[in-house]
């Protein structure tokens, strides 16, 4: 066993008397890499922002290098040397990237408060340098990719000389070599000796990343051990406390012939063109395309969130007039947003009113049209029972408290209020965990049955071809091609995903795939 | 190749459009002096100088408020009372000229800091607080001149016109020392760059370990002192402070930092070039019209027109940006 730098001992903490840690004890050993892993509301970001200093806990104690350490704000937590570098970047995109890493220490000229730019752009330099981000150091945040973002934090974490860093789901919105760049520095880290804390919901990421594991479910600690002695099946049935036989749900889904969705030779310049595809009655669509392929952007035009040069819309047969939002949720249907936290939810307002935004004129009085409160607490209530949305009294508790797992399920439960006949959703799963997965799947699934047609768009190739009847494969603004269920293929559609000369050319290139 | 045009012509107009209230002002100037030669004189020039120097320093102040995605509405209010009050001290008690001055900024301190509670510790709404000191400052300053316009004594306006250096007028050099400490402020000491951290987002730079509430007080205070130096500078030049004064400031004011780049949600603006050229543009516009003599009802409607069009050509530059800056999908753009 080595040396301990932090040991967290009994740690307790609730929320609105709903308990998020029960008597929680860890340990952190120095230069290793500590995973820890558990569904969404199990605890772990709260006991990560205990560490950093974000919250305190209601009982229990910490010792950092066997001194007492009790931060009671971030800034406490970063003078022990302890770094959090959360999901969300915590950076200010209008400053550069050297006034972010030295945002409260910055170097002054003598005693008086004036910046020394020189020597901050200096030492910025030096740190960015470090963890292998090519950009001067007076770049705008704003100008870097989501990637170079956090390399911008591990940079001021550099700076500070953590001597502990904490990586909340980090990978979610880098791309596959982004990903691998920043495994290599988390090994660099550890080679000099620094504690990394790494959260994730990519089991195997964490398998190849960690030295040892705890898991955490319900606010507790149900296993720890080193790596080598967890697999998969072993994670997750600590995660849930359950096998998990199958990671997608028994499909019962009947496709039918009729057409609810048409799109024929949808263009608009520099970002579609030629756009052809169907979704029939009952059918799961997959749409595969790497980033920044125009999936996203496709869809935001099919919805009506953009406008498009030429082609034709049909929903349900019928020729889409007006080209809104507005008019597509009046022909149900839905669209479940990529980026949750920005697109898809309020998040400052309650679940409850969360769900019913969308719902709201259909479930109006017909008198005066005035809202009827009942009405939306009692759908709203059965959605969110349905969809085992895990939270506290929804009329109470704000979007914003809730793990992620249980705010997509919110977002996705908005538009099951309205009953929409067309589902489109837009990486569902992103950054939520195996458990949650399973049930966005189900809710799919059920759709589907009920009749609706699902347009899924996803990077990763295996929960496509684990949910959908056909897939359609996209590459700079394209069709490349459409598979069916009898020919679902990893590399067919990685071929179609590169447009076939690119593919020829460089077979690497699939590692630009997302995990 | 026909792309390749178009695109070199929307990074033209683009490169236009960044300077449209440089391009404005240099244009409404040059209009209103081949229209009126007399325009063109040293005594005009100093004339728009002059009054655009307290302008400028409570638009500086307004700036600095809205940068932290904030709003000061008293502005207007407080150059009224802090003008009315030193003059009422030196008439009424004696006081002499710089104990009168000092006591005025001591004014606008105490009610920046007034503001700097409400928003802070009472967690009210900037808008709404400073909106009731529009209205409570106004009534205050009338109670206490029983709506009598003060006028002060003849040594303060005489300080209006005296020079530095021979030809610049005093309250321009105030002006130019105040966009000096400003500016250094703002680009160069941890303050100035948390005042932008706390205006891209307060919880963010929260999280950061900035302490927000005090970047919040000062920046209010900050506003508030330079508006009674303002009301103070502008009183130099008047003599004397009736019971309209002041009115209508905060709208040349925000116009101003607006004018100069500054986003009303925070984090964005500057004070130099920025907030300078958008008051010189303000008070060229106003001066030319009254060159011209337009008809005296006419002149905020035209004022305000100009002062929209701006804007309107502002925001065209932000669509204009992000449609160059959107990502061409297909191969067909290549």
């Amino acid at each position: 066993m080595g040396e301990n730098i932090l040991a967290l001992r009994n740690i307790s903490k609730a929320f609105y008397g709903i308990k998020a840690l029960s008597d929680v004890s860890i340990r952190v050993e120095k230069g290793e890499v500590l995973g820890i892993i558990g569904e969404n509301g199990a605890g772990k970001s709260t006991l990560m922002n205990i560490v950093g200093g974000v919250l305190q806990p209601d009982s229990g104690d910490m010792l950092l290098y066997d001194q007492p350490y009790k931060p009671k704000n971030t800034m406490d937590a970063n003078a022990s040397k302890i770094a959090f570098i959360h999901q969300e970047l915590n950076l200010c995109n209008n400053l550069t990237v050297a006034e972010n890493i030295f945002l409260i220490d910055f170097p002054k000229i003598n005693k008086i408060p004036y910046i020394n730019k020189r020597e901050m752009n200096r030492l910025a330099h030096e740190a960015i340098k470090a963890v292998g981000l090519q950009c001067p150091p007076d770049t705008l945040i704003e100008k870097l990719s989501q990637g170079e973002r956090q390399l911008v934090e591990i940079a001021k974490a550099f700076s500070m000389d953590a001597q502990v860093i904490i990586f909340d789901e980090p990978t979610t919105s880098l791309t596959a070599r982004e990903t691998e760049r920043l495994f290599k520095i988390i090994g660099d880290l550890k080679q000099k000796g620094r504690s990394i804390i790494y959260i994730s919901h990519i089991l195997s990421d964490i398998q190849k990343l960690t030295d040892r594991i705890v898991v955490l479910r319900d606010g507790n600690v149900t296993a720890e051990g080193t790596t080598s002695s967890f697999n998969i099946d072993s994670m997750i049935f600590n995660m849930i406390g359950r096998d998990m036989k199958h990671i997608y749900p028994e499909r019962k889904n009947v496709v039918s012939d009729e057409k609810k969705v048409e799109l024929v030779n949808i263009t608009k310049k520099g970002i579609v063109s030629n756009i052809n595809l169907h979704a029939h009655e009952g059918e799961v669509v997959g749409i595969f395309g790497l980033m920044g392929s125009g999936r996203t952007e496709l869809m935001h035009i099919f919805f009506g969130l953009d406008s498009f040069e030429s082609g034709e819309i049909k929903i349900k047969g019928k020729l889409k007039s007006k080209n809104t939002a507005v008019q597509s949720i009046k022909q149900g249907v839905a669209f479940v947003t990529e980026n949750r936290r920005e697109e898809g939810l309020m998040l400052e307002m309650t679940v409850l009113e969360n769900l019913s935004f969308v719902a709201m004129p259909n479930l109006a009085s017909r008198f005066l049209r005035f809202i009827d409160k009942s009405r939306i607490a009692d759908k709203a209530a059965a959605i969110s029972q349905r969809l085992r949305i895990k939270s506290g009294a929804i009329e109470k508790s704000a979007a914003k408290s809730l793990s992620g797992g249980n705010q997509q399920k919110v977002v996705i439960g908005k538009w099951l209020m309205t009953s929409p006949e067309i589902f489109i959703v837009d990486e569902p799963t992103r950054g939520i965990d195996v458990g949650a997965k399973f049930e966005v799947y189900s809710v799919i699934n059920n759709l589907a049955c009920d009749g609706a047609a699902v347009l899924v768009v996803s990077s990763e190739i295996e929960e496509l071809m684990g949910i959908c009847d056909r897939i359609y494969v996209m590459s700079r603004g394209e069709i490349t091609g459409c598979v069916g269920q009898d020919e679902f293929d990893r590399e067919t559609i990685l071929r179609y995903a590169f447009g076939q000369c690119a593919f020829n050319k460089n077979a690497s290139h699939e590692s630009e795939v997302q995990q | 190749m026909n792309n390749n045009n178009k695109a070199n012509m929307s990074a033209f107009a683009l490169k236009l459009l960044k300077n449209i209230p440089l391009l404005l002002f240099i244009l409404v100037f040059v209009v209103f002096g081949l229209i009126t030669p007399v325009f063109f004189e040293w005594d005009n020039i100093e004339n728009i100088l002059t009054s655009s120097s307290y302008i400028g320093i409570v638009a500086i102040g307004m700036t600095l408020v809205l940068l932290t995605g904030g709003i000061d509405l008293s502005v207007g209010s407080l150059m009224f009372l802090s003008a009315s009050s030193a003059g009422l001290l030196i008439r009424n008690f004696g006081f002499p000229i710089w104990l009168a001055i000092v006591s005025a900024i001591v004014i606008g301190l105490l009610v920046g800091a007034f503001h700097a509670f409400c928003i802070n510790k009472l967690k009210l709404v900037p808008f709404i607080v400073t909106l009731s000191t529009l209205v409570a400052l106004k009534g205050l300053t009338l109670m206490l001149t029983k709506s009598v316009a003060v006028e002060w004594p003849s040594a303060i306006t005489g300080m209006a016109s005296r020079r530095l250096l021979g030809f610049i007028p005093l309250p321009v050099f105030i002006f130019i020392v105040i966009i000096i400490l400003v500016q250094l402020m703002l680009k160069s000491t941890p303050l100035g760059r948390h005042i932008y951290a706390v205006g891209y987002n307060s919880e963010v730079a929260a999280k950061a370990g900035i302490d927000h509430i005090k970047i919040i007080a000062v920046v209010y205070i900050l506003c508030s002192v330079l508006a009674a130096i303002g009301g103070i500078i502008s009183v130099t030049q008047l003599g004397i402070v009736n019971a309209g004064y002041g009115e209508g400031e905060e709208f040349k004011a925000i116009a101003a930092a607006v004018l100069g780049g500054t986003s009303l949600s925070g984090g964005v603006g500057s004070v130099f070039p920025g907030v300078v050229i958008g008051t010189l543009l303000i008070q060229v516009v106003q001066a030319g019209l009254v060159y011209l003599q337009v008809d005296i009802y006419m002149q905020p409607i035209i004022t305000a027109g100009i002062i929209l069009l701006a804007i309107l050509l502002d925001s065209l530059r932000t669509m204009l940006e992000k449609r160059l800056e959107r990502r061409n999908i297909t191969k067909s753009c290549e």
